[in-house]
C-alpha cells in the first residue's frame, strides 16, 4: 500500500511541475503586458524573501537592513547597463555623470564594463558586504533585538550615503534601465521584458532548490540549533559566529539577485530600494506566508505584492491599512504563517471545532508522527 | 605540576561585581574519575562549571586542562579539546529529532563545509544507534526531541554528552526531575561512563551521590570546602554545619 502510494505522491509531483513549466512558459500569452510585468518583479521580490527565511525562519537572525543588498544587486546590474549603452553620450560614459562634470567613469565602476564582470558582481558583491557585515557583529555576540536594530541603522547608512552620491551614481535620482540597450534591443521593450520573466522565474526555482539545500541536513540543523539555543550549539563544539556569516552572506548573495532582476524589470534602481518600509515589508512577507518553510517565503512575497497592487488600483489608501491588520493577524493568530499552518495541526483543528472532524484521543504528534512516517 | 591530573583549577577567583562567586577554588581531577560536586545553593557549583566551558572568564586563576590553558579560549574551542556539558535544565533542540540532536553532537569535523555537502559517516550512524539503544530511545528516533517526556529528555542530552566523545564530562544534575528509578539507571550509566572518561557530576540529590559511589567536593561560598568520600564528608564537622545538617534527619 505505501508503495503505491509513494508512487501517487510521485505522480502529484510530477504533474506539479509540468504544470508549473507549462504556465510560466505560457504566463506571456495568458497575461498582458502590464501583468506580467507586475508578476515579473513579484517572483523577483520572492528570491530576497527566501533570503530572508533562511535567516530569519531558520537562524533566527531578524535583518531589517536586506535592502542594502537588494539595491546593491540592482546598482551592479543597472550601472552595466547605462555604461554598455552610452555610447552615443559625451565621454563615452551614463549620460547623468555630464549633469554633475563628471568627465570620467569612477574607477570603481570600471569593471563593470564587462558583462561577465556584472554577472558575478550582481551576486558576489552583496554576499561580501553581508558577509563582512554579519561577521563584525556576530563576532561581537549582538544578537536578537541589537541585531535587528543594527541592521536597520546601516540600511540608513546605506540610504543616505546612496542619496548623496551625484557624481558616482546620480544620487536620489538613481539609475535607469529601461531605456538601454542589451544585445542590441531595449531593456524595456516588450521582447526583453517576456525573456526578463522566464530568467526571474527559473531563478526562483534555482533559488528554492538552493535554499532547499543549505538547509537540508546536518547544516540546515545547525542553524536551528543556532536559533533555538545558540550557547548549546557552541558547547557542542561548533562555531556559529561562521555558520551565522555564511547564511547572512548567502541571504546577502539572494537580495542582490533579487534586486538586479527587480531592477531590470521596474526600469529602475534608486536609494527607494533602501527605504526602512521596504525592508520591513520583506520580513512581512515572510512571515505571512510562513516562516522556516521556503515555499512559504515564495508564496508571501509573490501573493501579498500582488494583492498590493489590486488593492491599490482598487482602494488607493487602504493597502496600509490591510498590510497592518495582515501582520497582526498572522502574529497573533497564525504564528506559524499561512503555509505552517496548513502544513501543522491547523486546518485539522478548524474543521474539528466544526465538528466536520473526528478529534484524535491521543498526544497529536504520536498519531501525526505515524503517519509521517508511513508517508516517507 | 602533576602529569596525571586531566584537570587543574588553580586559585580560581571569579567576581561578579565584587561579589565572590568563586573564591581560590583549587581542585583536580585525574584521568578516568568520577567526581561528585555538591553544595547548598549559591556555593558556586554552576559557575565552576562556566569556568571550565568558557562560559565565565575567571578573574584570577587558571584552568589546565590536559597540560593547556583554557582561560581565555572561545566556548567551542574548549569543546573540540574534550570538555562536554550537560546543562541543569535539558538543553536539547526541541525543534529537531532525537537522530538530528545526535547527528548534531557526533558530527565530525565540525565544520561548515563538511556539514553542508557530505553525508554523515556510517560510523557515526552506528555510534548514534548505539547511544539510542543505552538511552532506550529507539522508538523515538524521529520524534520531535520537544514531544519527549522530561526524563527522556535527560537522557537525550546525556546521550548528546557521550556521542561528543570528551575526555571530560561536566553533568549538571542529571537526575533533577526523574522518577528513583530512572535516577538509578542515570547513576549506573555515569558510573559505567566513568573510567574510560573523566566524569564530573553535580548535584543535591544525596541518594543518588551514594549510589555514584566516588569522590565528593563539598562547595561552600566559592571554595571547596571538604574532599573525599562520602562517609568523610559526613563525618566532616564543617560540612555538617553548612550542608547535610539541616533539620532534615
Amino acid at each position: 500500500m505505501s508503495l503505491s502510494k509513494f508512487k501517487f505522491d510521485k505522480r502529484i509531483k510530477l504533474s506539479f511541475w509540468i504544470i508549473l513549466i507549462a504556465l510560466i512558459i505560457a504566463a506571456p500569452t495568458l497575461l498582458p503586458v502590464f501583468r506580467l510585468n507586475l508578476l515579473g518583479r513579484y517572483l523577483s521580490l520572492s528570491i530576497v524573501a527566501l533570503g530572508v527565511d533562511l535567516i530569519w525562519g531558520y537562524t533566527g537572525l531578524l535583518s531589517l537592513g536586506q535592502g542594502i543588498f537588494f539595491a546593491l544587486g540592482g546598482y551592479c546590474a543597472a550601472m552595466f547597463l547605462q555604461i554598455t549603452s552610452s555610447s552615443e553620450f559625451p565621454n563615452n560614459i551614463p549620460e547623468f555623470f555630464a549633469l554633475y562634470g563628471v568627465e570620467k567613469l569612477p574607477f570603481f565602476w570600471e569593471p563593470f564594463k564587462s558583462p561577465i564582470f556584472t554577472f558575478f558582481a550582481i551576486w558576489i558583491i552583496p554576499a561580501l558586504v553581508a558577509g563582512l557585515i554579519g561577521f563584525l557583529v556576530f563576532r561581537n555576540r549582538i544578537k536578537g533585538v541589537y541585531f535587528s536594530i543594527l541592521t536597520q541603522a546601516s540600511l540608513l547608512v546605506f540610504f543616505n550615503f546612496f542619496n548623496g552620491q551625484q557624481k558616482l551614481i546620480n544620487g536620489t535620482n538613481g539609475l535607469k534601465t529601461d531605456v538601454t540597450q542589451l544585445f542590441g534591443q531595449m531593456v524595456g521593450s516588450e521582447s526583453m521584458q517576456r525573456i526578463f520573466f522566464w530568467i526571474t522565474a527559473i531563478l526562483v526555482i534555482a533559488s528554492w532548490f538552493f535554499a532547499k539545500w543549505v538547509v537540508r541536513g546536518r547544516f540546515g540543523n545547525i542553524l536551528i540549533g543556532i536559533r533555538d539555543d545558540e550557547p548549546r550549539v557552541r558547547f557542542t563544539g561548533y562555531n556559529p559566529v561562521i555558520f551565522k556569516t555564511i547564511v547572512f552572506s548567502i541571504a546577502g548573495g539572494l537580495a542582490g539577485i533579487s534586486g538586479a532582476l527587480y531592477t531590470v524589470q521596474s526600469g529602475i534602481v534608486s536609494p527607494q530600494f533602501m527605504t526602512v518600509p521596504f525592508s520591513i515589508e520583506m520580513v512581512i512577507w515572510v512571515a505571512v506566508g510562513g516562516r522556516g518553510t521556503l515555499l512559504g517565503a515564495i508564496l508571501g512575497a509573490v501573493f501579498i505584492n500582488y494583492a498590493k497592487s489590486l488593492v491599490s488600483e482598487a482602494l488607493p489608501a487602504s493597502w496600509m491599512f490591510i498590510q497592518g491588520g495582515l501582520f497582526i493577524l498572522v502574529v497573533t493568530a497564525l504564528p506559524e504563517g499561512v503555509l505552517g499552518w496548513i502544513q501543522g495541526d491547523g486546518p485539522r483543528n478548524l474543521l474539528q471545532r466544526f465538528g466536520l472532524k473526528r478529534k484524535i484521543e491521543t498526544y497529536p504528534s504520536l498519531e501525526v508522527n505515524n503517519k509521517e512516517e508511513n508517508n516517507e | 605540576m602533576n602529569n596525571k591530573n586531566l584537570l587543574n583549577l588553580i586559585d580560581i577567583t571569579v567576581s561578579f561585581e565584587g561579589f565572590l562567586a568563586l573564591n581560590k577554588l583549587n581542585l583536580n581531577l585525574k584521568q578516568g574519575e568520577l567526581r561528585a560536586v555538591i553544595g547548598p545553593n549559591g556555593a558556586g557549583k554552576t559557575t565552576f562549571l562556566d569556568v571550565i566551558t568558557g562560559k565565565v572568564k575567571p578573574t584570577k586563576g587558571e584552568v589546565i586542562f590536559k597540560g593547556k590553558s583554557l582561560v581565555g579560549r572561545k566556548e567551542h574551542k574548549i569543546a573540540r579539546l574534550g570538555v562536554g556539558r550537560k546543562f541543569q535544565s535539558p538543553r536539547i533542540f526541541e525543534n529537531l529529532t532525537v537522530k538530528e540532536n545526535l547527528e548534531i553532537s557526533v558530527s565530525t569535523p565540525k565544520s561548515p563545509l563538511n556539514l553542508i555537502n557530505k553525508n554523515i559517516k556510517d560510523e557515526q550512524l552506528n555510534e548514534i544507534e548505539r547511544l539510542m539503544k543505552i538511552v532506550n530511545l529507539v522508538q523515538k528516533v524521529d520524534s520531535k526531541a520537544g514531544s519527549l517526556s522530561h526524563g527522556q529528555k535527560q537522557w537525550l542530552e546525556i546521550a548528546m554528552l557521550v556521542g561528543q566523545k570528551p575526555d571530560l564530562m561536566l553533568v549538571d544534575e542529571p537526575v533533577a526531575g526523574l522518577t528513583d528509578e530512572e535516577t538509578d539507571l542515570t547513576a549506573d550509566l555515569l558510573k559505567s561512563l566513568s573510567g574510560e572518561n573523566t566524569v564530573v557530576v553535580i548535584d543535591h540529590d544525596m541518594e543518588f551521590i551514594r549510589r555514584l559511589d566516588s569522590n565528593v567536593s563539598v562547595l561552600n561560598q566559592g571554595t571547596v570546602l571538604c574532599e573525599g568520600t562520602m562517609e568523610t564528608i559526613q563525618k566532616d564537622q564543617k560540612v555538617i554545619d553548612v550542608y547535610l545538617g539541616r533539620p532534615e534527619d
